[in-house]
This record gives C-alpha cells, sequence and structure tokens, in this order.
C-alpha cells in the first residue's frame, strides 16, 4: 500500500516539477536552434514564482466561471498524472480510467477554458474560444482512430495493458500500422497542446493567437495555474506518445531499481521528443488556420491507415 | 424481491386514473385558468409518479396483463408489462414528473392569453398515450394510441396558434407523423398477414422471409424513425420542438422520439429478431448521419430552443449507433456485444431524457424571463438566472458528454462496443464500424464546441440587450424542477450501477444472453479486461484536488488578493456589449470548415452617402445556412406532390352525379376483386 501511495506520489511530482522545466527547455534549444543563446531553462519556475506573488486583476464582466477554470483545469491535469503508466505497468489508480476517460476528461478541461474566454466579453477571448475548440473537436475524430489502431493491436483500451502488451512484442516497430498510429497522434499531440503548426505559444500578436488569446484575461494566480496546466498537458502529451508507442524501460514491478531505470527511460524519451517538437518548430512555419482541417484530415488519414492495416495484416 | 400482479394493477389504475382527473379537471374548470392550470398539472405530476412507481417495479420483475376485448376489433386492448417496456415506462416518467413540476410555474404566462384548459386536457392525454403505446401488446391497440400520441402532441405544439410560425410547423409536424404512421399501418399488416395475428407474442416466430421481410423491415424503420426524428427524415423536429411551451418541447425531445428507438428495439430484437448485416450497416450509416449533420446543424442556429432540438436529432444518432452496433452483432452471433451495444444505447436514451429536459427547461426558463430564444439578444444571465445558469451549464457539460455527467458514461459505453466490433470476422464491417467510430467521435467533439457557445453567449458576459439586462430569476417550482434533474444528471454519471443492472436484465431478456459487462459499485468492466472505468473515484479524485490547489496555493505563499477592473480592449476607453463575441461570429469557423454542407448565402448591402463613398450610411450583413435536406428532397418532392395534386382535381368536378358514377364503380370493382 506504501509503494502505491509512494509511487503516485512520485508520478505526481514528476508531472507537477518537471512541467515547467520541460517547457524552458524546449524554448532553451528553439532558441540555441535560431542562434540566441535564449533564457535557462530554469525560467518558467521563475515566471511562475512571479506570477503567484502578484495580485489577480479579474475583469468586471466575468463570472464564477472565470474564477473556478483556472483551478479545474489544473486539477484535471493533476488528476491525469496518477492515471497514466509514467513508470510502471501496474499504475495504482490505472484502473479509474482507460484512455478514452483520459481523453474525455482533457476535453472537460478545455470545455471550461473556452467558457472562461467567453466569460470577460472580450473579442479576443471569444474568438480563441472558439478557434481552439473547431481544432479541439476536428482532432477529436484522429484520437479515436488512434486509439482504435492501439486497441487492435494490443486488444485492450486500458492505458498499463497498452504498454505492457508493447513492451512484451519485440517487433513493434517494424508494424507499419504501428508507426502510422504514431504519427497521427503526434500531429494531434501537436494541436492539443497548441504548438506550431497549429498554433504558436510565442505569439503576442493578438490576431494569430488561439490559446493565449483564449486566456488573455488571466493574471496573476490564475494566470500561473494555467501556464503550468498548459506545460503540464504538453508533458503528458509526450509521456503517452513516449510510453505508448516505445514502451521501453518502462517498469513491470514497483520495485525500487526498475522503477529508477523508468524514470532515467522516461526522461530520456520525453527529452527526445522535446527536441523533436524544438527542430519542427524551428523549421516549419504556422499554417493558416483554415488549413489546420487540412492537416487534421491528414493525420486522421494516416490514423485510419493504421486500422485498416491492422485488419489485412492480423 | 417480487412484484405482485395486484400491485402493478393498482399502480397502472392510479396512473390512469390521475392522468383522466387532470384532463376532466383542467376542463371542467376551464372558467377559471388558474385552478384549471393547477388541477391539470398537479394531477398530471401524481400520474407521473405513478408511472415512476410503475415502471420501477416493472423492472424489478413485475408482469401485468390488462385486455378489454370488447373496445377494439380485432383482439381489443391488449396492454402488458416486460422489461423493455418498464424502462421506456422510466424513461417516460424521470422526464414526466419534473416536466409537470415546471408546468405549474411555467404556465402562469400563459393565462388569459392562451387556451389552459386545452394545454391541461392534452398534456394528460399526451403523458397518458406515451405511458401506454409502450405497454401495448397488439397492432391496433399499439396504432390507437400511437395516433393519440401524435394528436395529443401536435396540439400541444399548436399552443401558441397565433405564430405564424407556429401554424406552419404544426403543419409540417402533422404531414411528416402522418406519413409516417401510413408506414407503420402497412408495416404491422403485412407482418400481421405472415404471422396469422396481431398479437405481438406470436410475431416473435413468423415465418417472415426473403423480400417481405426487407420490407417490413424498411417500412417500419421508416415509420419509426421518422418518429425518431433520423435525418434525412428529421425537418418536422426542428421545427415543431421550438414551437410547443418548453415543458412540452421537453417531454417531446426527452420522450416522444425515444418511442421510435423503442419501436426500432421492438422490430430488431423481439419481432424480426434478427436480420442480414445490411440492416445493422444501415442503422449506423443513419446514426453517422443524424449525428453529424444534427450538431452541426446545431452550431450554427442562434434560437435556443432550435439548437436544443437539433441536438436531439444528434443524440438519437449517438443512441442507434448502439441499436446498429447490436444488431450487427446479433448478426455475426455475437449476443454478449449486442447486449453491451444495447444498454449503452439504451442508457443513452435515458441520460438524454434527463438533461435534454433539464436544457430546454433552462432554455424555456430563459425565454420566460428575456422573452427572446434568440441567443444574440442574450449574455450575462448567469448574474441575472445564477441558479438557472448552474443548472443549464450541468445540462451542457452532460450532453456534451463531459465526466463526471451522465452523458459521458453513455457515451463512453457505445464508444466501447463500438471498439470491439474487431471481434467481427469481416473486414467490411470492422471498417464500417471504424467509420463510426469516427463520426462519434467527431459528434461529441463539436457537441461541446456547440454548447461553449450555447452556455457561453446565453450566460456568460454583458447582456446584449435590455431585456437581458433586465431578467429576473424564475420561480421555485421551474428551479425546483431544473435542480431534480440536474442532480439526476450527476447521480446518474458518478453511480450508474443501479441503472446498468436493471438495463442488463432488459437485454438479458431480449437477446437471451448475458452482456459483455461487469459492474459493482464503483467501477465499470466492458469486454473482459478491454476496458474499465470507476466514474466514482474520478469524481472523488477530481474533487479533491480541486480542494487542494488552493491550499497548495497558501502553503507556497501565493498572492490571494484580487482586484476587479475593465476587461482589455486594446486601450478603448469603454466595453459594451457589442465588443463581444456573437454566436454568429463563433460558429463562424466552423461554417467556413464545413461549407460544402451549409452552402452559406452570404449577402453584404452597404449604402453610402449620395455625397461620398467614403461615408457609409447603414450596412447590413446577413449570413445563412441553406438546408440540402430543403433544397434536393423535400423540394422537388413537394413540387411533384402539387403537380399530381392538380391533375387529381380533375376529378373533383363538383358534379353530384359524376360522384355517384364513381361510388357505383367502385362498388363494382370492390365486389369483383373480393370475390
Amino acid at each position: 500500500m506504501t509503494v502505491r501511495i509512494l509511487v503516485e506520489a512520485i508520478q505526481l511530482l514528476i508531472m507537477a516539477l518537471g512541467a515547467p522545466l520541460l517547457v524552458g527547455s524546449v524554448r532553451k534549444l528553439k532558441a540555441r536552434l535560431q542562434g540566441r543563446r535564449g533564457a535557462s531553462v530554469f525560467q518558467p519556475y521563475r515566471d511562475l514564482r512571479k506570477l503567484l506573488v502578484k495580485e489577480a486583476v479579474i475583469s468586471e464582466n466575468t463570472s464564477w466561471i472565470f474564477r473556478f477554470t483556472p483551478y479545474l483545469v489544473a486539477s484535471v491535469m493533476l488528476l491525469s498524472s496518477l492515471v497514466v503508466p509514467m513508470l510502471s505497468t501496474r499504475t495504482p489508480l490505472g484502473f479509474t480510467g482507460n484512455i478514452i476517460v483520459l481523453m474525455y476528461l482533457l476535453l472537460l478541461a478545455t470545455f471550461f477554458l473556452a467558457l472562461a474566454g467567453l466569460d470577460a466579453g472580450s473579442a479576443f477571448g471569444g474568438m480563441g474560444s472558439s478557434r481552439e475548440m473547431i481544432i479541439a473537436a476536428l482532432a477529436e475524430p484522429t484520437v479515436m482512430i488512434a486509439i482504435f489502431a492501439i486497441a487492435l493491436r494490443v486488444g485492450s483500451t486500458s492505458l498499463d495493458e497498452i504498454v505492457r502488451r508493447g513492451a512484451d512484442d519485440s517487433l513493434l516497430l517494424l508494424n507499419p500500422g504501428h508507426l502510422l498510429a504514431f504519427v497521427a497522434f503526434f500531429i494531434v499531440a501537436l494541436a492539443e497542446t497548441g504548438r506550431l503548426p497549429v498554433d504558436n505559444p510565442a505569439t503576442h500578436l493578438e490576431l494569430t493567437m488561439i490559446h493565449e488569446a483564449m486566456i488573455l484575461e488571466y493574471s496573476g494566480r490564475h494566470l500561473a495555474l494555467i501556464e503550468w496546466a498548459a506545460g503540464m498537458k504538453l508533458f503528458l502529451f509526450l509521456t503517452l506518445l513516449s510510453n505508448l508507442f516505445f514502451p521501453w524501460g518502462v517498469a513491470r514491478t514497483l520495485e525500487p531499481l526498475p522503477v529508477a531505470i523508468a524514470f532515467a527511460a522516461l526522461a530520456l524519451k520525453v527529452g527526445a521528443l522535446a527536441a523533436a517538437v524544438a527542430i519542427l518548430e524551428t523549421s516549419i512555419a504556422k499554417l493558416r488556420l483554415f488549413r489546420v482541417p487540412e492537416l487534421l484530415s491528414g493525420s486522421f488519414t494516416l490514423a485510419l491507415l493504421a486500422v485498416i492495416s491492422f485488419f489485412f495484416v492480423r | 424481491m417480487t412484484i405482485s400482479e395486484t400491485l402493478m394493477l393498482n399502480l397502472f389504475a392510479g396512473m390512469l386514473a390521475s392522468f383522466a382527473a387532470g384532463a376532466a379537471g383542467a376542463l371542467l374548470a376551464a372558467r377559471w385558468p388558474r385552478a384549471s392550470r393547477l388541477a391539470g398539472h398537479s394531477f398530471a405530476l401524481l400520474g407521473a409518479l405513478f408511472a415512476l412507481a410503475l415502471g420501477l417495479a416493472g423492472l424489478a420483475g413485475g408482469a401485468l396483463k390488462v385486455s378489454v376485448t370488447q373496445i377494439l376489433p380485432v383482439g381489443g386492448v391488449a396492454l402488458g408489462v416486460d422489461h423493455l417496456s418498464a424502462f421506456f415506462i422510466l424513461v417516460l416518467a424521470v422526464a414526466a414528473v419534473p416536466s409537470a413540476l415546471y408546468a405549474i410555474g411555467y404556465t402562469r404566462e400563459y393565462e388569459g392569453r392562451y387556451s389552459i384548459a386545452g394545454m391541461g386536457v392534452a398534456l394528460n392525454l399526451f403523458l397518458a398515450s406515451m405511458a401506454l403505446v409502450v405497454m401495448a401488446r397488439n397492432a391496433l391497440t399499439f396504432l390507437a394510441l400511437w395516433e393519440a400520441m401524435s394528436l395529443a402532441s401536435y396540439f400541444l405544439v399548436m399552443t401558441e396558434k397565433d405564430d405564424r410560425e407556429t401554424e406552419r410547423a404544426g403543419w409540417l409536424y402533422f404531414v411528416m407523423t402522418h406519413a409516417g404512421f401510413a408506414c407503420l399501418l402497412v408495416g404491422f399488416l403485412l407482418l400481421s398477414q405472415a404471422a396469422r395475428s396481431m398479437d405481438f407474442a406470436s410475431w416473435h416466430a413468423a415465418p417472415v422471409t426473403g423480400a417481405t421481410r426487407n420490407v417490413i423491415f424498411i417500412l417500419l424503420a421508416l415509420g419509426f424513425g421518422s418518429k425518431a426524428g433520423v435525418i434525412p427524415l428529421h425537418i418536422w423536429l426542428p421545427q415543431a420542438h421550438p414551437a410547443a411551451p418548453s415543458h412540452v418541447s421537453a417531454l417531446m425531445s426527452g420522450v416522444m422520439i425515444k418511442l421510435g428507438i423503442y419501436g426500432l428495439v421492438r422490430v430488431g430484437f423481439d419481432w424480426l429478431s434478427g436480420g442480414p448485416a445490411w440492416w445493422g450497416i444501415a442503422v449506423l450509416l443513419v446514426a453517422a448521419v443524424s449525428a453529424v449533420l444534427g450538431v452541426l446543424y446545431a452550431l450554427v442556429e442562434h434560437d435556443l430552443k432550435r439548437l436544443l432540438a437539433y441536438h436531439s436529432v444528434e443524440n438519437i444518432g449517438i443512441i442507434l449507433f448502439g441499436v446498429g452496433g447490436a444488431m450487427l452483432f446479433q448478426t455475426y452471433h455475437l449476443p454478449a456485444l449486442a447486449g453491451l451495444a444495447l444498454i449503452a444505447g439504451l442508457y443513452h436514451t435515458l441520460n438524454h431524457a434527463v438533461f435534454k429536459s433539464l436544457l430546454f427547461m433552462g432554455a424555456g426558463a430563459v425565454l420566460h424571463a428575456t422573452h427572446t430564444r434568440n441567443m444574440e439578444e442574450m449574455g450575462g444571465l448567469i448574474k441575472r438566472m445564477p441558479q438557472t445558469a448552474v443548472f443549464f451549464l450541468a445540462g451542457s457539460v452532460a450532453i456534451a458528454a463531459l465526466p463526471p455527467f451522465n452523458g459521458f458514461i453513455s457515451e463512453w459505453l457505445t464508444f466501447q462496443s463500438l471498439l470491439l466490433s474487431f471481434q467481427i470476422p469481416d473486414k467490411a464491417i470492422n471498417l464500417t464500424f471504424a467509420l463510426s467510430v469516427a463520426a462519434l467521435a467527431l459528434t461529441s467533439g463539436l457537441a461541446a464546441a456547440c454548447f461553449i457557445k450555447a452556455f457561453g453567449i446565453s450566460f456568460l458576459a454583458l447582456p446584449r440587450s435590455e431585456p437581458a439586462r433586465n431578467a429576473r430569476e424564475v420561480g421555485l417550482s421551474m428551479r425546483a424542477a431544473m435542480a431534480l434533474l440536474a442532480v439526476a444528471c450527476l447521480v446518474l454519471g458518478v453511480a450508474p450501477f443501479a441503472v446498468l443492472r436493471l438495463l442488463s436484465k432488459t437485454t438479458s431478456e431480449l437477446l437471451g444472453a448475458t452482456p459483455d459487462m461487469q459492474f459493482t459499485w464503483n467501477r465499470i468492466v466492458a469486454g473482459g479486461s478491454f476496458a474499465t472505468v470507476s466514474p466514482l473515484w474520478i469524481a472523488v479524485a477530481l474533487a479533491a484536488m480541486l480542494a487542494s490547489i488552493p491550499i497548495g496555493l497558501r502553503i507556497v505563499r501565493a498572492n490571494t488578493a484580487r482586484r476587479y477592473y475593465e476587461t482589455w480592449g486594446c486601450g478603448r476607453a469603454m466595453q459594451t456589449a457589442r465588443f463581444e463575441y456573437t454566436a454568429t461570429s463563433f460558429a463562424n469557423p466552423f461554417k467556413r470548415v464545413f461549407s460544402v454542407l451549409y452552402r452559406p448565402v452570404k449577402e453584404l448591402a452597404i449604402e453610402f452617402h449620395p455625397e461620398s463613398r467614403f461615408f457609409v450610411r447603414t450596412i447590413s450583413y446577413s449570413n445563412e445556412a441553406r438546408s440540402i435536406f430543403d433544397d434536393a428532397i423535400y423540394g422537388p418532392m413537394n413540387r411533384m406532390l402539387r403537380a399530381f395534386a392538380e391533375r387529381v382535381r380533375l376529378l373533383q368536378s363538383g358534379n353530384v352525379n359524376v360522384y355517384l358514377l364513381y361510388i357505383l364503380v367502385a362498388l363494382v370493382v370492390l365486389l369483383i376483386i373480393a370475390r
């Protein structure tokens, strides 16, 4: 029992404390690739501290939804850190929900963020909400079809089970369906976490912002919670990409040594994916909003091909 | 626990007596609108409570058999209750109890303007006929009650009869419901002929084969589908539901269209019990089209009640994913999976009855307070009607299928049953299911977007009009009704095991196999170890996290001060409601992405000052979506019908001698045929 609680606590801490570092690292690497020196990888921690000591300025037009949303969004991310198999295939709270539950929890957070965007009555917030939702809605079919492809391969939608059976399968990467599903899920992860080419996390030009426009009215601790949650969401998606598709090094038991190895493996895999995101963001430009559906339908096609290939290969 | 037949009979008699008393009371007190309103709706409430008890007792195993041979020819009136009937009585009661309660307050406005007595009579008749139609045990009883239900609801839709739009909606409803009735009649007669009996019990083993079987299926599916409002038979629904008073809209969307689902389940699993694979594929196709197009039409709709009506089309689609999936599983001899899929569909039927009634009542409350259904004139209502806002939000989260509310559980079950289709050894079928999964996923994403619009534009930010600014919270009976339903949304989402137990009995009885699902009080496991969810734990963990974050903020000594200030407006001095994002602008990206479907008609008219083009006098912009169904199907059909009617008019010469000749000819022809 103690071990289980300990493992959950470690996962929670990895997510909560690691997320700002991940964001800082991506920014640092991007700066280097663009020929700048860039801020320290610890800058996001300093930003959060700065936001936390400032008072929150709240629009007069808002309701309780606006104040409640940052707490809900952060809660959802923390909750998902308990459900996802980060270190072992025996996540103590893994039974509370499968991968579909996880995706719907994330949609719950998006739902409230979009409502909060409308709450202040500013045109920017509404614009951000509307755009965020069309991207979220169009990404949904790809997510589910990619999940279907995974479920076909392992015969389960339980997150632990997917990782375990994936780890048993040594020829995993030779499977075309698996790789297609990975690419599809990767594109969706970029869209869901507001990265290029769908949204630019570094932009401060109102008319091109999506996620940033939606949270424009936030300040102080509320903004800190939302920024922190956005970092955790990126961390969550990179963890899912690495452990669901490359389940190397994940512990099968809750012994200290395998868990320590799993931690190192997770850091390596997430680091590699973060580097991929940074390189991608340096080499491509943001798409026009109305070109994004084309990108998402492309990823949908890939996911569907993954499903089809499983039916014909089996 | 065994339920005696006497108890069932008493509950049944109590229910009918209450509805009869409600109708009689409303009529007798017609001169005193207040008394008439109270009598009609209080007795309706009592009858709905009896129906609730009857449904629960029936699901607990109570049996009932009522047969009155003297009233109707060929078998008389035959009523009975099995698990499926009892479940639909429960669905009716769950929506009817709050609706009747809500109506007590809501109909006060109608006093002196419209006939309260007429409403009372029609409402009681409507509720009684819906409760009885699912209990019907032979064809004539069913058809008579089905027609009574359609007529009662037609009169309710026509309540605000002075409105031209209502008149048109009522007419469309009247035509469509009778077209559906005609299909049912022919289908029933064909089936009766094959089984040599009008009795439903004998249809199960009827030797119907080949083309007749397919024809019967198509006819019954058309009849029940038009009542359920599946696309493309949906055109009456978004007109008729908003035109009715809001508690009636709740009943029509929450319950009446579900009786189409009841009929389809009876056809697919009882009367015809299994058919070729294309039946299931057709149902899945209709489900996908209804779900995706339903929600897409809802997105561009800015009339709050019509938006909800389009969502009923969408949710019927979601239910049909379960039903169609179950039909295919049955074709491929996987009864355990068929059970799971059917449970998913039926659970969504119940959930939709709960949250759609809630949402229609919320829309009714807004209509009551602002006297408009146009979302562009609302806004800021969360401050003026805080309780209604919370209830509407609960309904929105539930219909968007987000945890921890009830829509999530049924949609989750639907997803699992569709994903488990890989057990079917047929690649074409597998692909059909994969596309269904994609359609359902797209639907749920778009539904979330649509309810952000519905709630965000109507309730948040600044009021966009004077009536919205002066809105007041509604009366106690209306709020109590909405509170009941909002709590039900949460309970059905957090503790689904009670309903799942009842449903697994229902589907076992229907399919003769236990569903592929285990559940305890805190966990559901579908398809062996394929998928698990613990809704209760998720809710508890989410609440715990929500509580711990403020504590955490205290520990890190965050600044908890807050200051209220204007919304940032790029440096503009004053913010008005005109700066807000509107429903039209929120929906615009969707309109552009799916422009193939909407075929938007844009019009920009600018009137310049006669002296100079740089001074603009007025600008008017309109952007409307057109319905492809009106253009492609109903328009041409209408024109053909008209042309045909013109020809037929030649027969109607006005000369009595000619008419007598017609009668004579008809008689002779009949005698020759019947010889």
